[in-house]
């Protein structure tokens, strides 16, 4: 086990364009759990595969258990790496592909059979091993994947992207497994996604990335419920944070905030008449869709989420009393777009 | 109900038509072509005809009775075997060594990618006739180059024959079509390795394997179902082809460089033996389509996805 760090970490990969990475510190703790969290192209699979020794650095350092390896091959960082794609050698049987890594890292040959046994054992593949991985589906090639990774124990793990490849009902099983699976060995692992739900459940930390900077590390509740800009408001969470601009600041309020005034004790909240078109019904909760009523915010869409088990009905068209809880209300300085000192809000 | 040839008033009529314009051009090429002469061969190898002579005389398998006694034959049999086995050895080698080498990124790649190609581009009789300078007895470049290195002792007044003695002129004949072949296998083998997703060997480095065990565990057996196109490609073109013998050798010195397809052209087109000429380029027959077969079940079975 290992602590990875990062060290002003860039990478272009145009001169004169902007870099796919840059300037990325990152240290992580003794056997964590840490997801870059990202939309496609925010350098977050770029920077797994500088940590990986796939990409050279364009400048900056990375250490694995403070040993600079910025410049070392893949295989003297001692890392082990699931592919998105899984990687598996698909002229090999699913027993020589857990076997390669032993064998190109000199294992003595009588530990073989039984380390084999024991990392597919931990994932419940004893019973492929003899087949080819042609002859596997998503999940079990993911394990497979995942027990080649495993098995000469690594100091670091790396996934990128190990369940887009699994369709949905699969994805929330895998994740759990993964889930205990780095409960069990406690090797310090960094998972990249782009989704948010797995980044939330997985992670002991996720780092946010975006356009190849670091926009916030924190844990799951931190980056969700104090997102350091509006960037890291929008991207966590489904739908996205409400965000209305005004004259000095931008305030933000999460659509499950936003509820009949009713719901809410007078002294807390802050009230807004809200202007209700449609909705969608997703069985546990119901997605209202409207905008603010009043002139000054210019009809600004908003959406609200509302538990299901609230029974209320909205004409299209009406205009319906909702409020925010106070202190749910997130304020953002409206020039830099970053997190700004609440103030008091009065919108009636 | 079927679509009727004769109308042409509706789209699927109109779509037949552009069918059997497309289709037939093709066909009737394919069978003047190849069709036609193989059924001549057919035909002449069960006869007695010879250039000038009249009418039709069938001989059953007298022929192929006749060629299987002729030392002639058998020896241009053997060189064929050699000639095939010891550059389809070498094309393999060097195609796989020289896709692997331009794969990678370099600066001027583009222009290394076009001259290797230019072997397979240039008519090869222009390619050939150039070789039969490098390798001529009395102006070779490769002797002048030779005789010149001290350590070689080489004898100026009597240097290697390389067209001029039996083992030799098969080794010039050997490399002279590997030379002309190279750049096709490269190119169908450098198509093969794209064809690898980059993960795979890039997994394989992580994992921690050096360079030659990705090498030789990894790509070329990934590589291995292309390699047998490129492999059976090879074979045919060696084992048909008589370019190169003719050109630099024409099958001397005392046949040692003959094999079947020159043998079967100087019997039947120079000597004028059209009946035994036809019989011995239909024994290729057999040989190749067995080869074939048996070269495509095991691309079959190495099939990896």
């Amino acid at each position: 086990m290992a602590v990875v760090e990062t060290k002003g970490l860039t990478k272009v990969f145009k001169k004169g364009e902007l870099g796919a990475v840059n300037d990325v510190n990152l240290t992580t703790q003794e056997g964590e759990f840490l997801v870059f969290l990202g939309p496609s192209g925010s350098g977050k699979t770029t920077l797994l595969r500088m940590i990986a020794g796939l990409e050279t650095p364009t400048s900056g350092q990375i250490l694995i258990g403070g040993q600079d390896v910025t410049y070392l091959s893949p295989r003297e960082r001692r890392i082990a790496m699931v592919f998105q794609s899984y990687a598996l050698y698909p002229h090999l049987t699913v027993y020589k592909n857990i076997a390669f890594p032993l064998k190109a890292q000199k294992v003595p040959k009588e530990q073989h059979k039984q380390k084999v046994e024991w990392a597919s054992g931990l994932l419940g593949i004893e019973k492929l091993l003899h087949r080819k991985p042609r002859e596997l589906s998503g999940g079990e090639r993911q394990r497979v994947a995942l027990a080649r990774a495993i098995v000469r124990e690594p100091t670091v793990f790396l996934l990128d992207e190990p369940l887009s490849n699994l369709d949905a009902k699969l994805r929330t099983s895998a994740r759990e497994e993964l889930e205990q699976f780095h409960a069990r060995v406690k090797t310090t692992t960094i998972y990249v996604t782009h989704d948010q739900v797995e980044a939330m459940a997985l992670g002991d930390r996720v780092v946010v990335l975006h356009q190849g900077e670091v926009r916030q590390i924190g844990t799951p509740k931190e980056v969700y419920d104090d997102p350091a800009d509006t960037f890291v408001a929008t991207f966590l969470g489904s739908p996205a944070m409400n965000l209305i601009p005004q004259e000095r600041d931008i305030v933000g309020f999460r659509p499950e905030h936003l509820l009949p005034a009713s719901l809410i004790s007078p002294d807390r909240r802050v009230s807004m008449h809200f202007h209700f078109s449609h909705e969608e019904y997703l069985g546990a909760e119901r997605i209202l869709y409207g905008s603010l009523a009043d002139k000054r915010f210019e009809a600004k869409d908003v959406i609200s989420r509302l538990p299901s088990r609230v029974e209320a009905s909205f004409a299209p068209g009406s205009i319906v009393e909702f409020a925010v809880p106070r202190n749910e209300l997130k304020f953002f300085d409206r020039a830099t777009e970053k997190r700004a000192a609440p103030r008091v809000v009065s919108w009636q | 109900m079927a679509i009727a040839p004769g109308s042409r008033s509706t789209p699927e009529s109109r779509a037949w038509w552009l069918g059997q314009g497309m289709f037939y051009p093709a066909m009737i090429y394919v069978l003047a072509v190849i069709g036609l002469p193989f059924a001549l061969a057919v035909v002449y190898a069960f006869s007695d005809i010879k250039v000038g002579s009249v009418g039709y005389h069938f001989v059953g398998l007298q022929n192929f009775k006749s060629i299987l006694h002729s030392a002639t034959f058998l020896r241009a049999l053997y060189d064929s075997f050699i000639f095939t086995v010891g550059s389809q050895i070498l094309v393999l080698v060097g195609s796989t060594l020289l896709a692997l080498a331009l794969e990678k990124k370099f600066r001027g790649r583009g222009l290394v990618r076009f001259l290797m190609l230019l072997p397979w581009v240039a008519p090869v009789s222009i390619g050939a006739i150039g070789w039969k300078w490098i390798l001529d007895s009395l102006y070779s470049v490769i002797n002048w180059v030779l005789i010149r290195i001290p350590i070689l002792h080489l004898d100026k007044f009597n240097p290697p024959q390389w067209l001029g003695e039996p083992a030799l002129a098969m080794a010039s004949v050997i490399v002279v079509h590997t030379w002309r072949l190279l750049p096709f296998s490269t190119v169908i083998l450098l198509a093969g390795l794209s064809a690898i997703p980059k993960d795979i060997p890039e997994a394989a480095e992580i994992d921690g394997a050096g360079f030659w065990r990705k090498m030789f565990q990894i790509n070329i057996p990934m590589l291995l179902p292309i390699l047998n196109v490129a492999l059976l490609f090879g074979i045919v073109f060696t084992f048909t082809d008589m370019t190169v013998v003719y050109i630099l050798t024409r099958g001397g010195p005392y046949d040692s460089t003959q094999v079947v397809p020159s043998l079967a052209f100087f019997t039947g087109v120079l000597g004028g033996d059209l009946s035994e000429g036809a019989a011995i380029s239909l024994f290729m027959v057999p040989i190749l389509v067995i080869v074939a077969y048996l070269m495509l079940r095991a691309a079959n079975r190495s099939e990896i996805t």
